[in-house]
């Protein structure tokens, strides 16, 4: 595992350019914030496919429909808050009723937005997409996986949602690591309490996994990057073996990678739970002060796992 | 296809919609009776279609913005080929092909699902841009309602429209100043369409749009050589056909009774005759 970092953010904007030289028809929209979301090189290389609405994200993703109809495979980007935070609708009748291959890039999610504070931390994002009909939801852990997804994603385009983040964070994966969409990836095996996460809150489970083991303590690590189609039989396996799992996003705990681990487990393996994430706004600071005010860290993971293990 | 030959497929048409409206319980017959002559000179003359090939690359396209009337759509489809007139009379029903408001998937033929207002038209950009970008020739219509210019989406794609130089685009909005809560100057007044659009780069055509002659004329001219997109503002009157709906925003949602839809289908029967 290096400890290099990369924002996912830019492992999308890595993953456009291989996508756009593999498939012609691949076009990328934004919404005024081209720099902020992996676009830049985009923009030069592909100036032809590169589309500028400005800030106006409704007119954003129905445009996309629209180049989806002239046969496009558009990546509509922008900040989660505002895309699909504003537009909810747009997405939910034009590309999911519509059944349009469109992917919706979400950045600048969660506490790790920092100082911009709570307007522009969407917490809410993986609940609202993963309720609609069609659409899949992918929650990539780092720079490399961000890339492997896109590539993947143009492979079978669908109404698609992807979810990067502004900050930097370490690359956990490498290019060669297995990702398959609607796959979990079992990064530790073990045996007394399931730990369930994705994106780069993954590094701060890794962690938590290896404090973990030196209190004599084995626990199970699993990605599931893919919170939509959700990989039920891995959760269910795992549970089954630990009777315990813990799952921890940076994200609200309503509805987002917690809720779909427990419509999972109580419906086919009723098992005790603590789903970690937050309860509130967030607000300024820097992310690592954020994790740590609001109990997001891998300190906070072994201090839940053992509290857990005790019920 | 002859003005005259126009006139009297609207005609037929209006039946239908009122049949259609009455024996699906809801619906609504302002709107559509308002646009169907558009709704004619379009399917019958200036669309380039296959009925037999629905999604033929080279079509031209329509794409539906104010979803409500789409009775008015599917009984023009209907008449021109792409199902049998039959079929009219499940709209709204359970299993249907007619859903309530149109949906891409249920019936061949549709370009897009639409009700919720306000995002037809950037649809349509969006298409129109992505045909350009392949130097392809389709034309691209959008039709859409006054009351959705209510709706932000709708200027957001009046603006990115002018920027990419859609002249592939023609929107055709029916101005029948009727909306659900009244008429569309008192609910949220919308003034000059016309200076507003032409403040945002576009081309103007005014008309009567339910002077065939002039739709004819303007549809005429859309498809002429140009540079930007164009708007045609037809003022239509909602309900035209039926005495007692024209002009009134209460019909704009409303399915005629069994006593009012009979006094509709002679009115429009006489019609007929007439002509």
């Amino acid at each position: 595992m290096k400890t290099e970092l990369k924002a996912t953010r830019e492992g999308f904007g890595a993953g456009i350019l291989l996508a756009a030289k593999q498939n012609p028809a691949v076009v990328a929209l934004t919404a005024d914030l081209a720099g902020s979301i992996g676009l830049k090189k985009f923009k030069k290389v592909f100036p032809e496919r590169f589309i500028e609405v400005g800030v106006a994200e409704q007119n954003l993703v129905t445009v996309a429909s629209g180049l989806a109809l002239a046969g496009k495979i558009p990546f509509a980007t922008s900040f989660a808050a505002f895309s699909p935070g504003r537009n909810f609708e747009q997405i939910r009748t034009t590309i999911c009723y519509n059944n349009q291959p469109v992917i919706i890039v979400g950045s600048h999610v969660g506490l790790g937005v920092g100082e911009d504070g709570a307007t522009h931390q969407m917490l809410e994002d993986i609940s609202l997409m993963r309720s609609l009909p069609n659409m899949q939801v992918i929650v990539p852990c780092d720079f490399e996986q961000a890339k492997v997804a896109v590539l993947e994603i143009i492979k079978k385009p669908k109404p698609t949602y992807l979810r990067v983040n502004r900050q930097k964070s370490p690359i956990i994966t490498t290019s060669k690591t297995e990702f398959e969409i609607g796959k979990a990836q079992i990064m530790k095996t073990g045996k007394d309490i399931t730990i369930i996460s994705n994106g780069p809150m993954l590094y701060e489970a890794i962690l938590a996994t290896d404090e973990l083991k030196k209190q004599k303590i084995s626990a199970e690590l699993i990605n599931i990057h893919t919170v939509k189609p959700i990989d039920s039989a891995a959760i269910v396996k795992s549970a089954k073996k630990t009777k315990r799992v813990l799952t921890i996003e940076d994200h609200t705990i309503h509805g987002g990678l917690g809720s779909a681990v427990s419509e999972v487990l109580s419906q086919n393996n009723p098992t005790k739970m603590k789903i970690m994430g937050m309860n509130s706004f967030g607000e300024s600071g820097t992310a690592d002060e954020l994790y740590k005010k609001y109990h997001l860290t891998a300190k906070d993971i072994v201090s839940e796992a053992k509290k857990l293990l005790k019920r | 296809m002859y003005e005259s030959y126009l006139k009297e497929k609207a005609n037929d048409i209006r039946i239908d919609i009122i049949r259609m409206i009455h024996e699906a319980g809801s619906g609504h017959p302002g709107g559509s009776l308002g646009m169907t002559d558009i709704f004619t000179a379009l399917y019958f003359r200036f669309l380039k279609i296959n009925v037999k090939n629905p999604s033929a690359p080279n079509r031209d396209y329509l794409i539906l913005s104010n979803g409500h009337i789409c009775p008015a759509l599917y009984a023009t489809m209907a008449h021109r080929g792409f199902f049998d007139k039959k079929e009219l009379m499940s709209l709204r029903k359970l299993n249907s092909r007619l859903q309530g408001h149109p949906h891409r998937e249920s019936l061949s033929g549709l370009e897009t699902s639409s009700g919720p207002l306000g995002s037809g038209l950037s649809q349509a950009a969006g298409l129109a841009l992505g045909l350009k970008m392949d130097k392809k020739n389709n034309h691209i219509f959008c039709l859409g309602s006054d009351g959705e210019h209510d709706e932000g989406n709708t200027w957001e794609a009046v603006l990115f429209a002018h920027k990419n130089h859609l002249d592939n685009l023609t929107y055709i909005i029916d101005r029948n100043r009727i909306q659900i809560d009244g008429r569309t100057e008192d609910v949220m007044p919308l003034g000059s369409l016309k200076e507003k659009y032409l403040s945002f780069g576009w081309g103007v055509i005014e008309i009567d749009g339910n002077d065939m002659h002039q739709i004819i004329q303007a549809l005429s001219k859309a498809l002429h050589e140009r540079n930007k997109p164009l708007v045609i503002l037809a003022n239509t009157m909602p309900g035209k056909g039926v005495s007692f709906m024209e002009g009134k925003y209460e019909w704009h949602g409303k399915a005629p009774n069994d006593e009012e839809t009979k006094k509709a289908l002679e009115e429009l029967e006489r019609n007929e005759q007439k002509s």
